[in-house]
């Protein structure tokens, strides 16, 4: 959170960017989400046009995107409102990327209970393969950030990696993911503990034992 | 009208109220940050908490609570007075210790309110967040990190202003108030900013370590840069002016002034003429006040003499200059510099009738040749309260930025003769509506048609004009048919400029010049006598503004040097001449004025200018309108074009761009 900050707006930023403009796809995209909105209230897609207008900017750039200045500016008249209620919006949720990342922006939940069940580790381990927060590793594959909450407590420790969410982490089972994703594959999403499905109790369940198989009417014995 | 009950005092509020006005109109204080009765609520500082039943058992922000029947409000228990403790410990925990160096120390609702709420000492012990200063122009200083997020300034520039570009960024405690890459604030009201700020984040930056408020002499004035007529209170200490701030006054400028209002003060010491000159050998040199009434009494004018009032005069000097030419026997007065000659022989045909209160609840607005957001910021600020609650706004002239939709019908007057169906249809549906002409509608000559298309649309006629002496001097006659003009033909000995620096004087050549006024600008060049003469703030005045308000304004200060007000200079002239005026005080001279013109007397009110006249039936508009006559807002008056201040905004403002460009 802290240090998150605007790209400065340099000439070479503004050759890369500027003239940026939606893909046919994201256009229609774009319109489509506008459309939710009754007219006049087209400002209200800011948010899905920021989220398209990013992607697409990981597609060009190969990474998890971001939203260069030129490209704020962009929705902003793409929605017909002011620059700064676009730039408040991107500024205000950490979703949106305000600097370059990386192919892999790997997020490392650092609230109480992931702390207690060791994101620290997670995030050493994340640093000792040369992660370091809020820049892109040298190879343009790594960014780190530590974040707060992701709503994982029932499987922390977990990172969030671009779209999909890693749980239940040690380190090993840490750099079986990241190994996996610098490969070119694609882990398996969720929990990375072994007979775990989702959020279940760990070690198999404590409670409606006979509804893990089949449907089962409990009602005979209340 | 749901019914309360405050600290056991039960009182009736109007519908719609919240608990805090509730709690006002109780006569309870309430204390708050972000709450401001003109703009929207935003609900955020939680300094307003008051304890409210029936509801949870927990204190409420007043601000963000609807009053409703049979509500017990609490603004005194203990609750209430540890929860507002417990917000003012949270608010202290980032605020610097500042005060001792703060601009805004001995007028800080911050300072205020932590004397009344706030710890002896701070429980934090931890680093205090500190936020880089952003810049906002050469108007507002900033000091972010003082900067309690009340968002008020936020919702000033979108709300009232209409220009969005103050934003908070980032969330939390990293939240900041930045402009987008921290441009500078760039419209006529920026630094009504300042007065909304609650702490010293937002101070003036002109005014930056000049005085304290307790140090300052404050006295009540009216504005002179435009025909507004904002209300203001002049802050002087010794001979000096230091700032200009608003005063409420809802029916005239709410409580906001525009930049050049505030700002052009420090012109005030700049360029000034401190002593008569006389022009010797085409140089003009100084003299005494002797010597220089000499030089006039020796042109021996007689009845050939004229006098041409400038913009930002008073009604007496007005008066006085008047009563000096009837003496010698000559009616040569006229006002309107720039040499219009539109009819006055019905004022209600050259005021703005519908006054600045009433524009706002019309339905159909047409703008006819006026820049209002430059020729009147603070009635743009009624317009775009009008088109807010949904009326169209249609303009005649070259396109400038509106803050609010509006469409342009073109530069070209004969549209006037025959307005698309857009318009009249929506003039039909309005329930009240209104045309404005502006100043260059008047320089077009589109005085007769505005009014025949007022009354064809059934529409209520105002006029906006941008000179603060307009209205007073025009209910004080002076006006010559043919304008100017009229003048020019009498070919007077003498010419008397009341200020007038926007005549083109070298239609004179004839005429001894003599300029009698505060700054050595136009007029005082071209001038062969010059009279020091007080500025707005160096003199009591009556000023009628351009809905015909009479107000009155206080002397805050001497004039510098040998320049005196301005009425003594013309009693003193009368005698120079051998005529008598009748008046040797200005409680004889207002008692004079009056008797001739006794709505002047009438303070605060609006002077009734009788019906408006019939329409002539044969008015064609013709002409266009190429550009309006204001090139550039800053510098609109020689007091704003002698201060630093303005030049500076003028050049960062308006002309950044371009200096930019030349740089590089």
């Amino acid at each position: 959170m802290a240090g998150r900050h605007i790209a400065p707006d340099t000439p070479e930023l503004r050759e890369r960017w500027g003239g940026w403009t939606f893909t046919d796809a994201n256009r229609e995209k774009a319109d489509w989400h506008i459309k939710k909105y009754p007219e006049g209230r087209q400002k209200s897609a800011v948010m899905p046009l920021l989220d398209l207008a990013q992607r697409q900017v990981g597609e060009e750039t190969d990474t998890q995107g971001w939203l260069p200045l030129p490209v704020i500016e962009y929705i902003a008249e793409y929605l017909d409102m002011p620059v700064i209620r676009v730039l408040e919006v991107a500024t205000f949720y950490m979703m949106y990327n305000l600097v370059p990342v990386g192919k892999f922006h790997v997020q490392v939940c650092g609230t109480t209970p992931c702390m207690l069940r060791g994101s620290d580790e997670i995030i050493a381990a994340c640093k000792a393969r040369g992660m370091k927060f809020g820049e892109v590793s040298e190879d343009g594959l790594w960014t780190l950030t530590e974040v707060e909450c992701m709503g994982n407590c029932a499987t922390a420790p977990m990172v969030q990696i671009n779209d999909g969410n890693y749980e239940d982490l040690n380190v090993e089972r840490l750099h079986a993911v990241l190994d996996a994703l610098a490969a070119g594959e694609q882990p398996k999403e969720g929990t990375q503990e072994p007979g775990r499905h989702t959020s279940e109790p760990s070690g198999g369940p404590t409670t409606l034992k006979e509804m893990v198989d089949a449907n089962h009417d409990y009602r005979s014995n209340w | 009208m749901p019914k309360v009950t405050v600290d056991g005092q039960e009182i009736e509020v109007p519908n719609g109220a919240t608990v805090l006005q509730a709690c006002e109109l109780a006569g309870k204080e309430i204390p708050r940050f972000c709450y401001h009765e003109r703009l929207s609520i935003a609900g955020n500082c939680r300094m307003c908490l008051v304890e409210v039943k029936p509801g949870p058992p927990k204190p409420q922000a007043s601000c963000a609570l609807p009053a409703t029947e049979g509500q017990e409000i609490r603004t005194d228990s203990e609750m209430v007075k540890t929860a507002r403790e417990g917000v003012m410990e949270f608010l202290l925990i980032n605020h610097p210790l500042d005060c001792p160096i703060c601009d805004q120390g001995g007028e800080c609702d911050l300072q205020d309110q932590a004397m009344m709420y706030g710890r002896g000492g701070s429980r934090y012990e931890e680093n205090k967040r500190a936020v880089t200063s952003k810049n906002m122009g050469p108007l507002i200083k900033t000091i972010m990190t003082r900067c309690i997020h009340c968002t008020r300034c936020v919702r000033f520039s979108e709300e009232i202003a209409g220009v969005d570009e103050i934003g908070a960024l980032y969330r939390g405690e990293d939240m900041q108030i930045t402009t987008y890459l921290e441009q500078a604030a760039k419209h006529e009201l920026s630094a009504n900013v300042i007065d909304l700020c609650p702490v010293g984040a937002l101070t003036s930056g002109p005014y930056a370590y000049e005085s304290r408020p307790w140090e300052l002499k404050k006295t009540l004035g009216i504005d002179v840069s435009d025909a507004v007529g904002a209300n203001i209170r002049i802050d002087s200490r010794g001979r000096e002016v230091l700032r200009v701030l608003p005063r409420d006054n809802d029916e005239v400028n709410e409580e906001w002034i525009s930049d050049k209002a505030r700002y052009q003060v420090d012109g005030l010491t700049r360029r000034r003429l401190d002593k008569p000159f006389i022009r010797k050998r085409g140089k003009l040199q100084a003299a005494s006040w002797g010597e220089a009434f000499k030089a006039i009494a020796k042109a021996k004018p007689g009845k050939s003499i004229a006098a041409i009032a400038g913009d930002m005069v008073d009604c007496e000097t007005m008066f006085a200059a008047k009563a000096l030419l009837e003496a010698a026997g000559s009616k040569l007065i006229e006002s309107r510099q720039t040499g219009m000659d539109y009819d006055v022989s019905n004022l209600a045909a050259v005021n703005f009738n519908s006054s600045f209160v009433g524009i706002e609840d019309a339905g159909a607005i047409l703008i006819i040749g006026s820049h209002i957001r430059w020729e009147a910021p603070l009635v743009n600020v009624r317009i775009r309260k009008a088109a807010k609650r949904g009326a169209k706004v249609f303009v005649v002239g070259p396109e400038w930025d509106t803050t609010y939709p509006a469409e342009f019908l073109g530069n070209d007057l004969g549209v006037l003769n025959k307005l698309p169906a857009s318009v009249t249809d929506t003039f039909k549906g309005a329930e009240k509506s209104a045309v404005i002409l502006g100043a260059a509608g008047f320089a077009a000559g589109a005085h007769e048609a505005a009014l025949a298309v007022t009354s064809k649309l059934k529409a209520e006629f105002n006029a906006l004009h941008t000179a603060a002496a307009r209205m007073g001097a025009l209910m004080l006659g002076f006006a010559q048919k043919g304008g100017i003009a009229d003048i020019v033909k009498a070919k007077p000995k003498v010419v008397l400029a009341l200020g007038a620096d926007e005549v083109d004087w070298s239609l004179f050549d004839g005429s001894l010049k003599v300029y009698l006024g505060h700054h050595g600008d136009k007029g005082a060049h071209a001038a062969d006598v010059i009279l020091p003469a007080a500025a707005y703030t160096e003199k009591p005045g009556t000023y009628v503004n351009t809905e015909g308000r009479v107000q009155m304004s206080d002397k805050a200060i001497f004039a510098p040097g040998d320049a005196r007000e301005d009425w003594t200079i013309l009693r003193a002239l009368a005698d120079a001449l051998g005529v008598s005026v009748g008046f040797d005080s200005f409680a004889e001279l207002r008692a004079a004025m009056t008797a001739e013109v006794p709505a002047l007397s009438n303070e605060g009110e609006i002077a009734d200018y009788g019906a408006l006249p019939a329409a002539p039936k044969a008015a064609k508009a013709t002409g266009t309108i190429d550009a309006y006559p204001i090139t550039d807002f800053y510098l609109t008056n020689p007091i704003a074009r002698a201060s630093t201040v303005m030049q500076e905004c003028s050049a960062e403002l308006l002309h950044g761009d371009e200096l930019k460009e030349a740089a590089e």
